[in-house]
């Protein structure tokens, strides 16, 4: 629907912020309450990029809200600047730097730690406003007479300064920078963040640098609430130090929950209940204090019963109609992946693999595309991995088996550089990627398929592919903030081509939590051969299949390898061999011995390693 | 010119608020640590304690009656909110734990204001420790004096319960691995239910200990959580002796920065903070993987 007609959304918005000021009155908002909801709803647009799409729920927005607001509010009140839009935008660059700052030190941690951080700052920011930066902000007084908006036109100045003329001017603004939220959200950088919000871990090993990408939402949503702390300013006509409050930061987070998070318009829908039960409880109601008892247990209600606020459930509702109404063309795709799914190895087959492109020209080279050299890998006083040289040709399919607890998986890690060796040196391509990070070495073509799926549940197939192949065709990192997702030249054919690799072609659409084990499993797959990978290391890529889905699979990796490089393990050694050129046996993190499948089924040694001496016994 | 005297003070507050916040923080890293959830609404277990402290010694008059039922009353509290709210969030993403808690810090300060309204409450110190107390080399109000070995008491018998005891066993158990733990055949909700519970139960009895040192208001708790946040952080989350250096750290940071300018104190616990970020991420003594 939103593919079709690509404004709709912009166009209703503009209608309804056109509509609002003469509606809502009746319903009993005050101008003022209306402003209000609308500087909430825009510093809840940066706040839901931030919390809503890539995760990471920040109890510290105050400081950028007082900062951006102060900022501004000191430039009109204490400099002779007068251009009240040019103070907004120096507030927001300078919410923006401070942003970036705290950014460095609370994204070094994820999850509670970073919500404890964030908390942490945004208090020393409200005691450094009260009192070492008194003389500037006024303490606890604020910063009286900030002139209402003013737009210079050379020839005349248009003042904002009844509630409905800065209705316009917030309404203004509002709008602009929900049309630049929503163009963020539809572009790569978008994706990528709704990717960190599902499975950073994978994300970071698909090439992607999380970091950097976090560090930039979070500047961005600084940014919002900075230029939202200077609107609060100018229609108070008075910057309140209040604004450096935890309430603050508190309240940005109870509206978008209420609202619904990763909606963008939920926090304007949470800011507008919020704000009228505010003035409902305590203006008509006469609650007084006990307001705010009221509104938390509301708060805490909808947590336990709305888990996604209130866009959520009028979302869920409208789905509920319109299935109903297309119930009998919903069913109508279900039967094709199970016919898919039984017939599998002949389409897989039947896809012709044309050479590999972009930078997957492997089988063009020979000698060594990896060399592991003394690799040896300790946790405390256990040896995981102990002096393992390891080399891999071009072309080459090789299997890695061994008894459990011999060690493979960690290999497997410190081949991708997700565990740094204790010591050893590991070459690919020439290259020593030893001390790498994991986004840089799938960047240069080595990635992995994880042995328990890692996958971005909440996303569709197609997306899931999209954030595999975009950290081939876009870089680790890259701020094309306003490029459109399906403007990224190749991804497209990309994505048509690697799910028909792995025959997932049908369920392009689907969201991967509906997906079947075996579906999942391939996707898993796909995931690692979307990167264009010159060698792909696969990770037990049998592991709990069923008899009928390891054939299949077994087809499939067969169809892939041709071009490829690749390095599987695998417990199941009848496929294994089937699979793959030569094999090495690892025992108790060390190398027991290399060679064909042939070699290895009648070598005395891995007999023993795997029934436990009963040669040595007959003998 | 630093004045030996004051400074010597200084410290010794910085050792009762660190004692306290000791005892806070273990009460949040062991919820964290068992639980998964980071309770945000663990101010305002530390606000409940000292209310329930201050009605408790407003009818009996005496100390010890209301350092008992204070601290059970919060740990009833404890256990009726895991019961009937927490437990259902366990299998819902940590932003849904955080918002839930968040709200219902909300609703315990609100409630607490709507019926003993916004004034501050004060609990005198039991008639044992008032006064003051000559050291030698300093004068020093005998309650802080006593405060200290009180909460020095329950941090020893803290240590007892979660080192030298089966259910002690258990939780530690928990901590490392909970769905373990469920496995062998333990109840792990009903485990969960009392760790909730006395870690609520570490925080209200903070409170009213806290209480006659520096009177209660209903928002008392919002100051705490944020330093409870930084002394976790310092300390390493889950881990009991992280909580107990991180507060002594964090409470003398408070303390002798207070000394030369207030306003400073929040700047050097957070330049603290953010150099053991920066150094050790995990925490002085947390390990890693743990988040």
């Amino acid at each position: 629907m939103l593919r079709q007609r690509p404004f709709l959304v912009e166009i209703l918005t503009a209608i309804a912020l056109i509509a609002a000021p003469f509606v809502l009155p009746y319903l009993g908002f005050t101008p003022t309450t209306i402003n209000r909801i609308l500087i909430w709803g825009l510093l809840g647009i940066g706040f839901d990029l931030l919390f809503g799409y890539t995760g990471l729920l920040s109890f510290g927005q105050s400081a950028f809200f007082g900062t951006g607001g102060m900022f501004a509010a000191y430039m009109l009140t204490e400099t002779p600047l007068e251009n009240t839009i040019v103070a907004l935008f120096l507030g927001t660059i300078v919410a923006g730097i401070i942003g970036y700052l705290v950014g460095l030190i609370a994204l070094r941690r994820t999850g509670i730690y970073f919500a404890m951080i964030t908390v942490a700052i945004a208090e020393v920011f409200f005691f450094v406003e009260f009192n070492p930066l008194s003389e500037y902000t006024g303490g606890e007084n604020g910063l009286p007479g900030v002139p209402t908006p003013n737009l210079e036109l050379g020839f005349t100045t248009i003042q904002f300064d009844s509630n409905w003329s800065m209705y316009v001017f917030f309404a203004f603004w509002y709008f602009v920078g929900l049309v630049i939220a929503l163009r963020l959200v539809r572009s790569p950088v978008g994706l990528l963040l709704r990717a960190i919000r599902d499975n950073p871990l994978r994300a970071e090993a698909l090439g992607h640098n999380i970091h950097g990408y976090k560090l930039a939402v979070f500047v961005i949503a600084a940014m919002y609430t900075g230029f939202a702390g200077g609107l609060l300013g100018m229609m108070q006509g008075f910057m309140p130090p209040d604004a450096f409050m935890f309430a603050t930061s508190g309240e940005i987070v109870i509206q978008t929950a209420i609202g619904g998070a990763g909606t963008l318009f939920g926090p304007l829908l949470g800011a507008a209940v919020w704000l009228y039960l505010n003035d409902l409880l305590q203006t008509t109601l006469h609650l007084g204090a006990s307001w705010k008892l009221v509104l938390g247990i509301v708060f805490v209600l909808l947590v336990c019963f709305l888990r996604r606020g209130l866009v959520g459930a009028i979302a869920d509702l409208y789905h509920m109609a319109t299935r109903e109404k297309d119930g009998a063309r919903k069913v109508e795709p279900a039967p094709a992946p199970a016919v898919m799914a039984s017939s599998a190895p002949a389409p897989v087959r039947a896809v012709p693999d044309p050479a590999p492109a972009g930078r997957n020209r492997a089988i063009d080279k020979s000698g060594q595309i990896l060399q592991a050299t003394g690799l040896t890998k300790r946790y405390g006083g256990v040896v995981a991995n102990s002096d393992i040289d390891f080399t891999v040709d071009y072309g080459e399919m090789r299997g890695i088996i061994g008894p459990n607890g011999a060690g493979k998986s960690t290999f497997f890690k410190m081949l991708t550089c997700e565990v740094p060796p204790s010591s050893g040196k590991i070459v690919f391509e020439g290259r020593d990627i030893t001390s790498m990070g994991v986004n840089d070495v799938c960047q240069l073509g080595l990635t992995k398929s994880y042995q328990i799926n890692q996958l971005f549940e909440r996303l569709t197939v197609r997306e899931n592919l999209a954030i595999a192949a975009l950290g081939e065709l876009r870089g680790r990192f890259k701020l094309d903030l306003f490029r459109s997702l399906s403007g990224v030249p190749g991804l497209d054919e990309q994505i048509a081509k690697t799910a028909s690799l792995v025959n997932l072609t049908a369920r392009l659409n689907t969201p991967v939590s509906e997906l079947a084990y075996g579906e999942k499993r391939r996707l898993e797959v796909g995931l690692a051969l979307a990167t264009s990978p010159s060698l792909l290391l696969l990770d037990e890529p049998l592991a709990g299949m069923s008899p009928q889905e390891r054939v299949e699979t077994v087809a499939l990796l067969k169809s892939i390898a041709q071009g490829r490089t690749m390095i599987i393990i695998d417990h199941d050694m009848d496929s294994l061999f089937e699979l793959v050129e030569n094999v090495t046996v690892l025992q108790e993190g060390s190398v027991l011995v290399e060679g064909t499948p042939e070699e290895i089924k009648n070598n005395a040694k891995v007999q023993e390693a795997y029934l436990g001496g009963v040669q040595g016994e007959m003998a | 010119m630093v004045n030996w005297a004051n400074f010597i003070s200084q410290c010794f507050n910085g050792l009762v608020l660190g004692a306290l916040l000791a005892v806070i923080s273990s009460g949040l890293t062991i919820i964290y640590g068992t639980l998964g959830v980071l309770n945000l609404a663990h101010g305002a277990m530390f606000m409940l304690g000292g209310y329930a402290g201050w009605l408790a010694y407003t009818y009996s008059g005496s100390f010890i009656v209301a350092l008992a039922a204070g601290s059970l009353f919060v740990m009833l509290v404890g256990v009726v909110t895991e019961r009937l709210i927490i437990r259902h969030f366990y299998s819902r993403p940590p932003e849904d734990q955080l918002l839930v808690t968040f709200g219902l810090g909300i609703v315990f300060v609100e409630g607490v204001r709507f019926f003993f309204g916004s004034l501050s409450k004060t609990t005198p110190p039991p008639a044992l420790f008032q006064g003051i107390t000559d050291l030698g080399f300093m004068f020093y109000p005998t309650y802080r004096l006593a405060a200290l070995g009180i909460v020095a008491i329950a941090l020893l018998v803290l240590y007892y319960v979660l080192y030298k005891t089966r259910i002690g066993m258990i939780v530690r158990a928990g901590i490392e691995d909970s769905v373990m733990v469920d496995s062998l055949g333990i109840d792990v909700y009903k485990i969960f239910m009392l760790v909730f519970g006395i870690g609520a139960m570490a925080a209200g009895f903070a409170g009213i200990v806290n209480a006659p040192v520096v009177s209660i208001a209903p928002d008392v708790g919002e100051a705490i959580l944020v330093q409870t946040f930084v002394v976790v952080v310092i300390g390493g989350v889950g881990s009991f002796p992280g909580a107990i250096i991180g507060g002594l750290i964090a409470g003398e940071i408070i303390s002798i920065t207070s000394m030369f300018n207030p306003a400073y104190s929040y700047v050097m616990l957070f330049v603290a903070m953010t150099l053991v970020l920066v150094l050790r991420p995990h925490g002085l003594l947390g390990t890693a993987g743990r988040e």
